[in-house]
């Protein structure tokens, strides 16, 4: 079942990688023997269909849910997530797909969320007290790297922000504190397309760094457009995996829907 | 690979998405809003403008009505003497409410706490701020057992407290064997226990300590709401619990600190309650579950969680007090009050549904 996958030859170990992943509530398998692998610096782009388990594998890796059975890998070493905490101490950040923001707190509250920076000295040490200027500032500078600043108000709360907006501040959110990987889910299914473009180019800036990412998208031009590689899950599993260069995408969609049998090379499982 | 291929075997999942989607590209320019709208807006980020605009009319209204008797220096201060104690269980309720849970059980709290320290200081000759401390140990602990069950076994707070609400009653009666402690030997063996009964004058007015502990109080908790890390967690907790947890919040950490802190607040409630009647009464503060969710209620905190002021439930409480007071001394029958404050609370969950919408 998890036999190495060949795929496009990389050299390197994976920075993040799951073997034989399940996850089932009640009746639904939502995530049946799944594997993954991330490559350092690369650009990982997962599609499938509605309710193919991408959602799931991606909190099954950064430990918003706890799989059933399976091993999750990190730096080549078996690591065990109990809450998106741990995941997120040692540098893998998530936009997951329902953006995980508090409605009523503010722009730069959330983008803060669970690690609030204080002011120096004892009224910070003691008192607890947030740095809110320093708070706001890099809030604004997260933003306007998006493009997003026509925002006004970064003190307005997120529940008043549009759709597309609220999916800037997730990401900015994530690309400012990710420092070993980077996860996207459906990052632009919300945005229009200037803002769609400014989310590519911010993807590409964060591989510019060094930084893997891993894009579930179901919009085929954007991923084929960034992905270095294409993995394609299908039925709770990943199904193939193939390269965005020597595929075309009617054949990335035909096998992700299961119309056309994978190519030998690239089959997964 | 152009970017406008369309797939030959399966379109319809590639469109899937643009379904589900939001077909709205952001856009930043809003046409001008009607007053309405504006009003709307404008209270949705200043919650507390409306208890703090009731209270000033209500004050105008009695003062019009209740003349001479109603607007003098003193008796302001004693309407701030009658909510001290809703203020400060207010408190309690009010970081409970914000977490979308409701604390049915503060009122008993308070009155075992308030026993304890009574019975301990008086009847069992401990010295008396060891009495206290111990009093505001039971309080966490009944907190904690809230909490417990709330974040544990995952049951519903309004279910839990209310039967620790029973459970914490029938204690605090055995405890007390249903003999209240007579004010005059708490004065004579435990008088620290009446600390907060001490008052300044100022004119004609009578400050009492526990009113200057109430606001300090109330400052404390706007602090550590508005100002720290611990504030922005509750607040999210409260808000959407999946998501602050997605976000990297112990979420059961936060629900069992603001349930603890509740019980240490109630009962520092108990000592000033202690303080205001003189004596210590397993019946007295029956009251008091339901008057602090009106407090907090009428000051513009939201059943639902996540939004809300703790400067909102002083004002709430203010307004209580001042329809009572107001009220009484235009002569009108006691039960009008109740019925005016029943009114003050639908009229303030409506707004909140109200205000609510501003993001729908
Ligand atoms: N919390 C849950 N409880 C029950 N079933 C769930 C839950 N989460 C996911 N599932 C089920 O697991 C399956 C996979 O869901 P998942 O969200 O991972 O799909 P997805 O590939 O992300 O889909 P989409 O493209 O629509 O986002 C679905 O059948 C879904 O109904
Ligand atoms: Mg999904």
């Amino acid at each position: 079942m998890s036999t190495p996958v060949p795929q496009v030859p990389v050299s390197q170990a994976p920075i993040l990688e799951a073997r034989g992943l399940v996850k089932r509530y009640g009746r639904v398998t939502a995530l049946d023997h799944a594997d993954f692998d991330l490559m350092p610096g690369e650009i990982l782009a997962v599609i499938g269909d509605n309710g193919a388990g991408k959602s799931s594998l991606i909190k099954a890796l950064t430990g918003a849910i706890r799989p059933d059975h399976g091993t999750i890998l990190f730096d080549g070493q078996p690591v065990s997530f109990d809450s998106p905490i741990d995941a997120r101490r040692i540098g893998i950040e998530t936009v997951y797909q329902n953006l995980a923001l508090s409605p009523a707190l503010s722009i730069a509250d959330n983008l803060f969320l669970g690690r609030e920076p204080r002011v120096a000295g004892p009224l910070g040490t003691l008192l607890g007290m947030l740095d809110r200027p320093r708070m706001r500032r890099e809030a604004r500078a997260a933003l306007s790297s998006l493009g997003l600043m026509t925002i006004q108000n970064i003190d307005q709360p997120v529940e008043t922000l549009s759709g597309g907006q609220r999916q800037g501040v997730a990401i900015a959110r994530a690309a400012a504190f990710g420092s070993r990987v980077v996860i996207m889910d459906e990052p632009t299914a919300a945005l229009g397309v200037k803002e769609s473009r400014k989310v590519l180019e911010l993807i590409l800036d964060v591989r510019a760094k060094g930084l893997p990412i891993v894009l579930i998208s179901h919009n085929m031009p954007h991923v084929f457009e960034v992905a270095d590689r294409i993995h394609i899950h299908r039925l709770g599993r990943r199904h193939a995996v193939v390269d965005p260069r020597a595929i075309t995408m009617s054949d990335a969609v035909a096998i992700m829907t299961g119309a056309m049998a994978p190519p030998g090379e690239a089959r997964a499982a | 690979m152009s970017a406008n291929e369309t797939p030959p075997r399966a379109p319809a999942d590639f469109e899937k998405v643009a379904i589900g989607a939001q077909a709205t590209v952001a856009t930043f320019k809003e046409e001008t809003p009607s007053l309405l709208k504006r009003i709307q807006h404008l209270l949705h980020v200043h919650p507390t403008a409306i208890p703090a605009l009731v209270l000033v009319l209500s004050v105008a209204v009695f003062a019009m009505a209740g003349g001479q008797r109603f607007l003098t220096a003193f008796n302001l201060s004693v309407v701030l003497q009658q909510v001290t104690i809703i203020a400060v269980i207010g408190i309690a309720q009010t970081i409970v409410v914000l977490t979308a849970g409701i604390d049915l059980s503060v009122g008993a709290i308070a009155v075992l706490a308030s026993m304890v320290m009574g019975k301990l200081a008086v009847t069992a000759g401990v010295p008396t701020p060891l009495a206290i401390l111990i009093g505001v140990a039971v309080g966490a602990a009944c907190g904690a057992v809230n909490g417990i069950l709330v974040t544990r076994f995952r049951l519903p707070p309004f279910i839990v407290t209310l039967g620790t609400w029973y459970m914490v009653f029938a204690l605090n009666l055995w405890y007390s064997d249903s003999e209240t402690i007579r004010s005059q030997d708490i004065g004579e063996t435990a008088p620290l226990l009446q600390f907060f009964a001490t008052a300044i004058p100022i004119g004609d007015a009578r400050l009492t300590y526990g009113s200057i502990a109430m606001v300090i109080a109330i400052a404390l908790f706007w602090y550590l709401l508005s100002m720290t890390a611990w504030g922005r967690h509750v607040h999210a907790v409260g808000d959407d619990p999946e998501a602050a947890r997605l976000a990297g919040i112990r979420v059961e950490r936060v629900l069992m600190s603001v349930y603890i802190v509740a019980g240490i607040v109630c009962a520092f409630a108990a000592w000033m309650m202690i303080s205001r009647y003189g004596s210590a009464s397993p019946q007295s503060g029956q009251t008091s579950n339901l008057d602090s969710i009106t407090a907090v209620v009428i000051g513009g905190t939201s059943l639902f969680g996540g939004r809300g002021s703790i400067v909102g439930t002083l004002l709430g409480a203010l307004i209580v007090g001042v329809f009572r007071n107001g009220l009484a001394l235009s002569g009108v029958n006691v039960l009008w009050q109740d019925f005016a404050v029943g009114a003050l609370i639908i009229v303030a969950v409506a707004l909140d549904q109200w205000l609510r919408r501003v993001s729908q």
